[in-house]
């Protein structure tokens, strides 16, 4: 019986544990409620996963009203990964997340911080479960106002105005999405993806669908920091509480470009999204700006957790650059390195957050020599800089793999040269890294001793999750090639 | 008219008491264009609430600001006419106002007109909507209120009592006419806010409406007798656990649903027959809204009021 | 009535460019939440007047009553105006608390002090 409501039960048991976790008073108690339900939440996307695999898509009316009339939540291979990549990352992460955050955040807002936890992953999960195009917007709301809350519980003052500058951008995005939901609306009459992608093609060559379409797409470039609309995000990762960011860096802007997946394919199709309306054309130039100029930006900054936030705007660039490929084979590489890049970049952050939890900052300049000290924490960050690098055993491998595959498809050499080129500049950002921590002399490691367990074993098992799927790719490929069907059209 | 005014203004006082009116004049707007339930919600939210939110954070901020250099004017307006004409040109195709031969018209929604009376079995076509057909992103929608008041609570809040000392603003108790007249309005304040509440199945109004009504009640009970004496008479714990409490009955609504065999937030399964199902299960959301809603708005009250700088 | 047929939809740009533009335009965080407010109304105005039926009456059942408006847009838009005045809140709070930490809400203040003792 259980069963058949899983879909429901994704994003209910986290939301109905937000209210939940006010309550209790218990620090320990407000995190083992929510890593409890967050594992939770990973076994049912497994669950969900396994059945996709098995049987197909599955579909569930809210409320006993079937849709258009009611809203429904419709799982495929698509979104049961990126309901994998989602809890899973916060399953892992809220591992870590006890240590860290009892260092960071001040102890009488520990039930808020876990229930704004627990209240982002409702939005995230409800986001990417839902087939309704308004329940979009209601669940992104949800999932931005915990995110501006949990960016800014850091004692830090620049974590305020960074949550200040990330709310008054995400609401300007998120009013963009509604202004796209309601053009659609009026020329269609229904909020149901599927039922609206059935409904587009007779009013698909009107000016108010091409402006609605621009309007989706801004609004969601936005949420996914898309260059060059991603200001907002380096210094809300960088003032960040550390397993904050390792949160969102694995969770918020792979759901923003799963939903503008979603958008272009399943709700517009790629006749309309690429042909017509040549997005393809713009998205291809501006990922490559964005991929090479943000990368040479990583390599000029000054704290760690600045320049890997440059680095995971870069790393959206491949995203995009994989869409714009308009190719199956474009599709798979987005939608694995929506997966990759998720256990990179949480691996890479959960190391800062070891350091950030030693020395109290990710600041270069303090790091000299740390490597000497906390031999583990600095060890894991070279494994996963390796793998945000693309050396080939590590999920980054997989990805650029992919990505160079469908640019030599398409007969475009110099766009493999791109992928390969820009890794270089991949190497010269974690070598900053490197080289300081490892080359640079330390006085002495009186003061700091290598992080805790409860540290870096989280941090370690996100890394093993790097090498594991590194080597044995045929899960992530073998789903995502059947997703950049699916969102193509192709299968059956 | 009144948003040119907005964006004129350097005082920001005025700016927001424009705000204010502007609000007003769009929930006017609402009920010539018949959405009374959206013009109610309007006139509650965005002339009540939001301004009163924007005064609170005036005073503890400051309502000076500064001349805007011309550089930011200059990528503003281009910003803004990019945005404006793509507007306009997506205008062209759009249908005729108010032409009823429309999709949004003809298409999904004639359901809802001709169906609602013998599906759900009351009059007013919103509610059975907003509760029912629609009735997740309503749950959506009292989540994201709980969001904001875990949010500004976690910012601004300090909630144990005893912390704080003397509550500044004792309040205005001393003016004998004002005391009476809150005393006087209070009760029938609180009234309207249940007749809106159980009322929504038949007229507009609602959970929502409600709550933000029966707020409104015990803040203008706190402005007049000072935050001391509101507090004692409801303590911030207590709407801590009603604020949890209202989310935690509607999203419980949809949990019993699944566990007598419907799915999530089916009430047809709640009684007997689906009509009495409906009923019971819209009239118990709407109480977890007007619940959760009331709460959070005086949670949102009692973080301003209270606040008084830096509590990290 | 048809000259006029998008009059309703030029008022939404117009204000919809007003709050776009004091929200990207001022730098005072208390005016851009205000700006937001205006942007996010526009919106709301945009909803409720493609409900409208000419002709039509509020969306409550009246025996005889045929010609009623749409009734979905006003519920949309109810749980919009919900989620404004969240972020209103939420705004806000955090402005006030930019505020008793950097003693100004002008976003130049904030980024020349935040320039002045950066990592």
């Amino acid at each position: 019986m259980i069963s058949e409501h899983l879909p429901v039960l994704q994003v209910v048991v986290p939301l109905l544990a937000g209210p939940v976790c006010l309550l209790l008073r218990r620090p320990s108690a407000n995190w083992a409620l929510a890593a409890s339900v967050s594992w939770i939440t990973l076994a049912i996307a497994v669950a969900l996963l396994v059945e996709v695999r098995r049987a197909g898509p599955i579909i569930y009316q809210l409320g006993g009203w079937a849709a258009p009339w009611g809203i429904e939540y419709r799982i495929d291979h698509v979104n049961a990964f990126v309901l994998l990549i989602v809890s899973g990352v916060s399953a892992v992460v809220l591992l870590f997340a006890r240590a860290s955050v009892q260092r960071e955040i001040n102890n009488r807002r520990i039930n808020i911080f876990y229930t704004g936890w627990l209240l982002c992953l409702t939005g995230l999960l409800g986001m990417t479960a839902t087939g309704d195009a308004f329940n979009v917007f209601v669940f992104l709301e949800i999932s931005s106002l915990a995110t501006y809350l949990l960016i800014s519980l850091h004692p830090d003052r620049r974590a305020l105005s960074a949550a200040f500058h990330y709310l008054v951008l995400g609401t300007i995005g998120a009013t963009f999405i509604l202004i796209g939901i309601a053009l659609l609306y009026m020329m269609t009459g229904t909020l149901n993806i599927v039922d609206l992608a059935a409904h587009l093609p007779p009013v698909a060559q009107t000016r108010t669908v091409a402006v609605a379409f621009s309007f989706l797409v801004i609004g969601i470039g936005i949420k996914a920091a898309a260059f060059p609309l991603h200001m907002w995000l380096p210094n809300a990762y960088a003032y960040a509480p550390s397993a904050v960011t390792a949160l969102l860096a694995g969770t918020a802007t792979k759901v923003a470009v799963y939903l503008l997946l979603r958008f272009l394919f399943s709700l517009f199709g790629p006749g309309l999204s690429f042909e017509q309306y040549l997005l393809d054309k713009i998205l291809l130039p501006l990922a490559a700006v964005g991929i090479i100029s943000m990368s040479v930006a990583a390599i000029y900054q000054t704290t760690a957790k600045k320049l890997l936030a440059y680095s995971s705007v870069a790393q959206i660039g491949y995203m995009l650059l994989g869409i714009s490929l308009a190719s199956v084979t474009g599709l798979t590489a987005t939608v694995l390195h929506l997966f990759n890049h998720a256990l990179i970049k949480s691996a890479l952050f959960m190391a800062m957050g070891c350091v950030v939890y030693r020395i109290g900052t990710t600041q270069l300049a303090s790091m000299a020599g740390l490597a000497r000290c906390m031999p583990w924490t600095m060890a894991a960050f070279v494994a996963g800089g390796l793998s945000l690098i693309g050396v080939p055993l590590t999920v980054g491998f997989i990805s650029k793999w992919y990505l160079i595959l469908a640019a030599l498809e398409r007969g475009w050499m110099w766009l493999a040269a791109l992928v390969v080129i820009t890794s270089l500049l991949a190497v010269a950002y974690v070598w900053r890294v490197v080289e300081v921590a490892y080359f640079r002399h330390r006085e002495s490691c009186a003061e700091v001793a290598e992080a805790p367990l409860s540290l870096l074993v989280p941090t370690w098992l996100m890394i093993a999750a790097n090498y594991y799927f590194g080597v044995d790719a045929s899960l992530t490929t073998g789903v995502a090639g059947r997703a950049a069907e699916l969102l193509f059209g192709a299968a059956p | 008219m009144t948003g040119l005014a907005i964006a004129g203004l350097n005082k920001l006082f005025s700016a927001v008491m424009l705000f204010g009116i502007y609000s007003l004049l769009s929930a006017a707007l609402f009920v010539a264009l018949d959405a009374v339930d959206v013009a109610f919600t309007e006139a509650a939210v965005g002339a009540g609430i939001s301004t009163i939110l924007m005064l609170g954070a005036l005073a503890l901020t400051t309502s000076r600001q500064r001349q805007i250099s011309w550089h930011r004017h200059g990528s503003a307006i281009a910003a803004v006419s990019v945005t404006g004409a793509v507007l306009l040109y997506g205008t062209a195709d759009m249908p005729m106002f108010g032409d009823p031969l429309v999709p949004a018209l003809t298409y999904v929604v004639p359901r809802y007109l001709e169906q609602s009376g013998s599906e759900i079995g009351i009059p007013n076509i919103v509610t059975s909507v907003l509760a029912s057909y629609r009735g997740y992103d309503t749950l959506g929608e009292v989540t994201v209120i709980f969001t904001a008041a875990v949010a500004v609570a976690g910012r601004l809040g300090r909630y144990r009592a005893g912390e704080d000392g003397p509550v500044p603003g004792a309040g205005m108790a001393h003016h004998l006419i004002l005391r009476v007249v809150t005393k006087l309005l209070l009760p029938m304040i609180l009234l309207f806010a249940l007749y809106v509440q159980f009322h929504g199945d038949y007229g507009p109004g609602g959970g929502f409406q409600a709550g933000v009504i029966f707020a409104a009640g015990f803040i203008l009970y706190g402005l007049v007798f000072g935050l001391e004496s509101v507090r004692k008479v409801v303590p911030p714990s207590v709407i801590r656990i009603l604020c949890a409490s209202g989310l935690l009955l509607y999203a419980g609504v949809g949990v019993v649903s699944l566990l007598l065999g419907g799915s999530f937030l089916d009430y047809d399964v709640l009684a007997e027959d689906p009509v009495s199902g409906q009923h019971l299960g819209i009239f118990l959301v709407e109480l977890g809204v007007g619940i959760t809603v009331a709460a959070a708005m005086i949670s949102l009250f009692y973080a301003y009021a209270a606040y008084k700088g830096d509590t990290a | 009535m048809e000259a006029l047929g998008h009059f309703n939809y030029w008022m939404v740009v117009l204000l919809m460019m007003i709050g776009l533009y004091v929200v990207i335009a001022s730098g005072n965080l208390i005016k851009k939440i205000v700006g937001l407010n205006l942007f996010q109304t526009s919106v709301f105005i945009l909803y409720i007047s493609m409900g409208k039926r000419a002709g039509g009456t509020a969306p409550i059942l009246v025996e005889g009553v045929v010609n009623y408006s749409n009734p979905l847009p006003h519920v949309l838009i109810l749980t919009a105006i919900v989620v404004g005045v969240a972020t209103t809140a939420v705004g806000l709070a955090l402005a006030v608390r930019i505020y008793s930490a950097y003693g100004s809400i002008e976003e130049a203040d904030i980024a020349e002090q935040d320039q002045s003792n950066s990592d």
